[in-house]
C-alpha cells in the first residue's frame, strides 16, 4: 500500500508540482512584501483569516487595523507610524505556534493582538515564553491561567459567567438550571465553575442538567425536547449556554420552532453577541439573555463615537460591533499608553509597566490593568431585540476586577495572579509559596 | 342682597365642583397616572403600570397592553405622554384615546424584560378570556392555566355558563381546575376534581403544574397529586419513544439529503469527492441570494424564495459539478488518492473564495411562514421545517430514482457504470455522460443545501459539517446503491437519536463511529452490496 502511494506521488505530473510551487512562492513573496523600514513600530496581528474560526476572527483583524490606522492619524506611538503585520494562522492550532514565531522572530513585532480559542492561546504561549514578547487575547475565556507574557482583555468567568447566574437568580428567581455547552475546555471550566458556584447557593444536584455537545452540532430537536422536559417540573428554569458561535444558530431556530419562549425559560449565552445574531432572524428570540461586558446599543458618547468611525473604516454602514473588539480597543490602548510611559517598546519594560494602566471603555467606565494581567469590566446583561441588538436589562453597580483564578473551584481559589509584588502567576496565599497547584 | 349674594355663592361652588368634575379625572384619574407610569423607564414602575391598566376596566385597557406586548406602545421622557401606534399604523395618546398625528422626537418604544412579558401575557389573558374569537378566548384560557392567577376565577366562570365552543370551553374547565389547585381556600372536593380534570390534559404543562403543587395542601390531594404525576410520567414515556422515532427520521432526512447526491458521484461513478460539502454549501448560498433578491426587489414573493432557489441551486452547482469533472476529474480517473487529495484542495479553495465573496460570518436565510412554527401531534412537537424537509427528501429520491430508471440518461448511466467499454462500444459518448453524472450529482447537492440553509448556519463553513456524516451513509449503506443510501441514513438518523438520551450526544456520536466500523468490518461492502460483475469493474 505504501510502495503504491509513493509511487502514485512520483508518477504525478512534474510539471503540476512546479506550477503549485510557483504559485505558494508568489503568495508567499506577496505577503511579506511588507517592507522592513526602521522607522515603524510593528504590531502582529494573529488572527484566523480561513477555516471554521474565520468566522469571528476576521472582524478582529479588521479591528487592530483600524485602531492602528486611527494610532497613526494621530501621529503613531513614540513619533514612529505603526505599521500592521497580519498573518493568517487558518484555525489551526499548531499552525498559530508557527505563525506567531515568525511574527517574532522574523518580522520583529513589538507586540501581537491575537487568538480566539484557549486552545490556539495554550499553542502560542511556549513560543511567547520563549521568545520573551507580549500577546493580547481578547476574548472571554475559563480563566486558571495567569501569565507573564499574557494580557487578558476579555471576561474571566467571574465577569461573565457569575454575574449572569446571580441576575437569573434574583430577578427571574430561576430554581432550576440547564448548563449546556460545546464540549471543549472553555465551557467544561466554566460549567465546573457555574455548578459549584450553584451548589454552594443551595441548588441541588437533581436541578442541575449538564449537557455537551458536539462542535458545530447541528440536530438540536432531542436537546430542546430534553429542555422542555426538565423545565416542566414546576420550577423556574433557565439555561446557561456556552454553545459555541456555529452551533448557536441551529439551537436557537429549534428553540423558536419548538416554541420555547424566554418568557418560559430564558437562554442566557457567554458566546452569542451581535455577530452571531447578525445570521438569525431574532423574531422568535426576544427575551433571551447575554451576557457581555459590552453591548453595541450602550449610549454612551465614546461608543457611538466609535461605532461611527468603525462603519466608516469598513465602508459598511451596517457593521455591528461586539465585545470581543471592544476587549482590542481596551488593550490597543493599554498598549500604547505603556508603550508611552517607558518611552520603549522593549517587552519586559513594557510588561512592567502594564499593571495600573488605565483606558477608557466603550461603555462608559475606565478599566484598569491589573497586576494579574486581567482587567476590570463592567458587566451587562442584555435582552434580544427583533433587531439583532440587545437591550440592557440589568449591568453591575461598578467595575469587576477579573479573577484569574475562580474563587469556586477547590484546586484554585487559594491562588493569584501577581506580576507586580510577587512576580509569579500562581502565588498560592496559604502556603506562601509560587507555583502552587495550577492548570 | 344677602339672598342675592348667597345664590352667587352657590353658583360658584356649583361651577367649581362641575368643573372638578370634568376637569380632574382628565387630569389625574387614577386610570390616567397608571398610564403615565409607562415614560419612566423603569421595570417596577412598567410593572405597577400594567396592573393598573388592566384592571382599571377602562376600553383602551386592552389596546394599550397588546401595544405593549408587540412594542407598539411609546413613551415620551420629557412630557410624560404615553402613545398607542395601532397595527394600522394611526397613532393615539393612550391616556385619552384622541388621535395623534406624529409621534414626538423624543419618544421611544417602552421597554420590557421577561418578568414584565410574562405580567404583559397574564394581563393580556385575562383581558381577552371573552374575546368574540374562540381561538383567542383558548389562548387566554391557556395562559391563565400557566399563570393560575386566582382574580381571573370569576370572569371563568362566567364564561364558562355561556361558553358554546368545545374545545375553548375544555380549555376554561382546564384553566378553573388549574386555579382551584393553587387557590388557599377551594375544598377538598374541588381541589380533587382539579387534579382528575389536570391528570386528563396530561402533558408537560400539567404536570408542571402538579409537581409545582407546595406541601402545603389536604394529604388526600397531594396523593392524588402523586399518582396523577406517576401516570403522565408514563404516558409521556411512551410518547417519548415516538418522539426520537420522529427525531430519528428528521435527522435520517437530512443525512439522506445530504447523501444522495455522494451517492451518484462516490456510489456510482467511484470519484471520492472532498468538495461535495462545498456544492451543498453553494447551494445554501444561492438561496441567500435568492432571498436577497426577493427582499429587495419583490418582498411579495418572499414565502416562494425557496421554490425559487431549489431549481437555481441545481443549476448553480451542477455547473460548477460539470466544469470540476471537466476541469480535474476526468484526469484523474482511476487515481483515487489524487482525486482525494485534488478535491480536497478544491473544497478548500471554494470555502476561501465563498469567504472572500460574502465574508467570514453568517449569512441570514429566513423561514418562508409555512416553514416556521411547530404543531402538536399527541405529546409531541413536530416543526414544520423538519416535516417539509423529510418530505422534500423523499420527492427528491423518487425523481431521482425515476430519472435513473426511465430516461435515457438514467440508462447512459447505468451503462456507462457497469462496463465503461461496452458502453463505449455501443456508441455512448462515456465522457459526456461522466460530466452530466457529476454534475446531477453535485446539482442533487446544491438542492440539499436549498433545505439545510433552513435549519443550519450558512457560513463557509456549511460543507464541512456534512461530509463526514455523508461518507458515513454512502459506505454503511452499500457503495453503488441508492436504497442502500435510503435505509443507511434512517438507520443512523434513528439509531443515533435513540442513543442520544442515553448516552449524549458526543459519546453518541462516538458510538455510531463504532458500530459502523464493527459493522463494515463484518460486511466491508456495506448493506446493499452489489453483486455481479460491476463490482470486479
Amino acid at each position: 500500500m505504501l510502495t503504491q502511494l509513493t509511487h502514485d506521488i512520483t508518477t504525478m505530473s512534474r510539471r503540476r508540482w512546479l506550477a503549485a510551487t510557483a504559485g505558494l512562492v508568489l503568495g508567499l513573496a506577496t505577503f511579506s512584501n511588507a517592507k522592513a523600514a526602521d522607522d515603524t513600530i510593528k504590531v502582529g496581528v494573529l488572527h484566523s483569516l480561513s477555516g471554521t474560526m474565520a468566522i469571528s476572527e476576521t472582524t478582529l483583524k479588521d479591528t487592530v487595523l483600524f485602531l492602528i490606522d486611527e494610532q497613526n492619524k494621530k501621529g503613531g506611538v513614540l513619533g514612529k507610524k505603526l505599521e500592521a503585520v497580519v498573518v493568517d494562522p487558518a484555525s489551526n492550532w499548531p499552525l498559530f505556534a508557527e505563525k506567531a514565531r515568525e511574527l517574532i522572530t522574523k518580522d520583529k513585532v513589538s507586540v501581537v493582538f491575537g487568538c480566539w480559542t484557549s486552545v490556539s492561546r495554550k499553542s502560542v504561549l511556549p513560543v511567547f515564553k520563549e521568545l520573551n514578547s507580549i500577546l493580547f487575547y481578547p476574548v472571554q475565556y475559563e480563566g486558571e491561567e495567569s501569565e507573564r507574557n499574557v494580557f487578558y482583555t476579555g471576561a474571566a468567568p467571574n465577569q461573565q459567567a457569575i454575574p449572569a447566574v446571580d441576575y437569573l437568580m434574583k430577578d427571574e428567581k430561576v430554581k432550576r438550571w440547564v448548563l449546556a455547552g460545546t464540549d471543549y475546555v472553555y465551557p467544561r471550566t466554566t460549567n465546573k465553575i457555574l455548578e459549584a458556584y450553584l451548589k454552594s447557593k443551595g441548588v441541588k444536584q437533581e436541578d442541575i442538567m449538564i449537557n455537551y455537545t458536539p462542535f458545530g452540532h447541528s440536530d438540536w430537536q432531542t436537546i430542546v425536547a430534553d429542555i422542555k422536559k426538565f423545565g416542566s417540573a414546576g420550577k423556574k428554569t433557565a439555561v446557561v449556554s456556552t454553545i459555541n458561535g456555529d452551533a448557536n444558530v441551529p439551537f436557537y431556530k429549534e428553540l423558536g420552532n419548538q416554541g420555547i419562549k424566554a418568557t418560559d425559560i430564558p437562554v442566557v449565552a457567554f458566546s452569542v453577541g451581535e455577530e452571531e445574531l447578525a445570521g438569525i432572524d431574532t423574531k422568535p428570540l426576544l427575551g433571551h439573555l447575554a451576557a457581555w461586558n459590552y453591548f453595541q446599543s450602550i449610549k454612551d458618547p465614546g461608543n457611538e463615537k466609535f461605532i461611527k468611525a468603525w462603519q466608516a473604516y469598513t465602508k459598511n454602514p451596517k457593521r455591528v460591533t461586539n465585545d470581543p473588539m471592544e476587549a482590542h480597543v481596551i488593550g490597543f490602548e493599554m498598549w500604547v499608553k505603556a508603550v508611552e510611559k517607558v518611552k520603549s517598546t522593549d517587552a519586559d519594560k513594557v510588561i512592567d509597566a502594564l499593571p495600573g494602566i488605565e483606558a477608557k471603555n466603550l461603555t462608559g467606565g475606565t478599566s484598569k490593568m491589573l497586576p494579574n494581567h486581567h482587567i476590570t469590566k463592567p458587566v451587562f446583561i442584555g435582552e434580544i431585540k427583533a433587531n439583532g441588538q440587545f437591550d440592557v436589562v440589568w449591568k453591575t453597580p461598578g467595575l469587576v476586577a477579573g479573577d484569574a483564578w475562580s474563587k469556586e473551584l477547590e484546586g484554585s481559589k487559594d491562588l493569584i495572579g501577581d506580576w507586580v509584588g510577587k512576580k509569579c502567576g500562581n502565588y498560592n496565599t496559604k502556603t506562601n509559596k509560587c507555583g502552587g497547584q495550577g492548570s | 342682597m344677602s339672598a342675592n349674594f348667597l345664590v352667587r355663592i352657590r353658583a360658584a361652588l356649583l361651577a367649581i365642583l362641575l368643573t372638578a368634575a370634568f376637569v380632574v379625572p382628565a387630569q389625574a384619574g387614577p386610570f390616567e397616572d397608571a398610564v403615565a407610569k409607562f415614560a419612566n423607564d423603569d421595570f417596577s414602575d412598567t410593572d405597577e403600570a400594567i396592573g393598573a391598566v388592566a384592571t382599571s376596566g377602562n376600553p383602551l385597557a386592552f389596546p394599550i397592553i397588546s401595544a405593549l406586548q408587540d412594542g407598539r406602545l411609546s413613551a415620551d421622557p420629557d412630557t410624560k405622554k404615553v402613545f398607542v401606534t395601532g397595527s394600522d399604523g394611526k397613532i393615539i395618546d393612550a391616556a385619552t384615546g384622541a388621535a395623534v398625528d406624529k409621534l414626538p422626537d423624543g419618544a421611544a418604544a417602552v421597554r420590557l424584560n421577561n418578568r414584565l412579558r410574562r405580567t404583559v401575557e397574564a394581563a393580556l389573558g385575562g383581558l381577552t378570556l371573552l374575546s368574540p374569537d374562540p381561538a383567542k378566548r383558548i389562548a387566554a384560557a391557556q395562559s391563565v392555566f400557566k399563570s393560575h392567577e386566582e382574580n381571573a376565577l370569576a370572569v371563568i366562570d362566567g364564561a364558562l355558563a355561556k361558553e358554546t365552543n368545545k374545545g375553548a370551553k375544555a380549555a376554561f374547565t382546564e384553566a378553573r381546575a388549574a386555579i382551584l389547585l393553587y387557590k388557599a381556600d377551594a375544598t377538598e372536593v374541588e381541589k380533587l376534581e382539579a387534579v382528575a380534570i389536570v391528570k386528563a390534559k396530561g402533558d408537560q404543562e400539567a404536570m408542571a403544574l402538579l409537581t409545582g403543587l407546595g406541601s402545603d395542601v389536604p394529604p388526600n390531594v397531594a396523593r392524588a397529586a402523586a399518582s396523577a404525576i406517576a401516570s403522565i410520567q408514563s404516558n409521556l414515556a411512551m410518547w417519548s419513544m415516538v418522539q426520537n422515532a420522529w427525531y430519528g427520521l428528521s435527522l435520517g432526512s437530512v443525512l439522506l439529503l445530504a447523501a444522495i447526491g455522494l451517492a451518484i458521484t462516490f456510489g456510482v461513478m467511484g470519484v471520492i469527492n472532498m468538495a461535495h460539502g462545498e456544492m451543498v454549501m453553494l447551494g445554501a448560498y444561492t438561496t441567500f441570494v435568492v432571498q436577497e433578491v426577493i427582499r429587495t426587489r419583490y418582498p411579495g414573493l418572499f414565502d416562494y424564495s425557496l421554490l425559487i432557489a431549489v431549481p437555481l441551486a441545481f443549476l448553480v452547482a451542477g455547473a460548477i459539478g460539470v466544469l470540476i469533472e471537466r476541469g480535474i476529474i476526468r484526469f484523474l480517473y482511476g487515481r483515487p488518492l489524487e482525486t482525494l487529495l485534488a478535491t480536497w484542495g478544491l473544497s478548500l479553495v471554494l470555502q476561501q473564495a465563498v469567504r472572500t465573496m460574502f465574508g467570514p460570518t453568517n449569512r441570514e436565510v429566513g423561514n418562508p411562514s409555512w416553514m416556521s412554527g411547530a404543531f402538536e401531534l399527541g405529546q409531541i412537537t413536530i416543526t414544520y421545517n423538519r416535516l417539509w424537509i423529510l418530505c422534500f427528501t423523499l420527492a427528491v429520491f423518487v425523481i431521482l430514482l425515476a430519472m435513473l430508471r426511465y430516461t435515457a440518461l438514467g440508462l447512459e448511466m447505468r451503462a456507462v457504470t457497469q462496463n465503461r467499454r461496452m458502453a463505449a462500444s455501443m456508441g455512448i459518448a462515456t465522457s459526456r455522460v461522466d460530466a452530466l453524472t457529476f454534475g446531477l450529482g453535485s446539482g442533487i447537492a446544491g438542492i440539499a443545501g436549498v433545505a439545510l440553509s433552513q435549519i443550519d448556519n450558512v457560513s463557509p463553513n456549511l460543507g464541512q459539517s456534512y461530509i463526514i456524516d455523508s461518507f458515513m451513509v454512502v459506505v454503511f449503506g452499500g457503495v453503488g446503491n441508492l436504497w442502500g443510501t435510503l435505509v443507511g441514513a434512517f438507520t443512523l438518523g434513528i439509531a443515533n437519536k435513540f442513543l442520544e438520551p442515553v448516552a449524549g450526544a458526543v459519546l453518541g456520536k462516538i458510538a455510531i463511529l463504532v458500530l459502523i466500523i464493527l459493522f463494515i468490518q463484518k460486511r466491508p461492502r456495506g448493506l446493499f452490496a452489489l453483486k455481479g460483475r460491476a463490482v470486479e469493474a
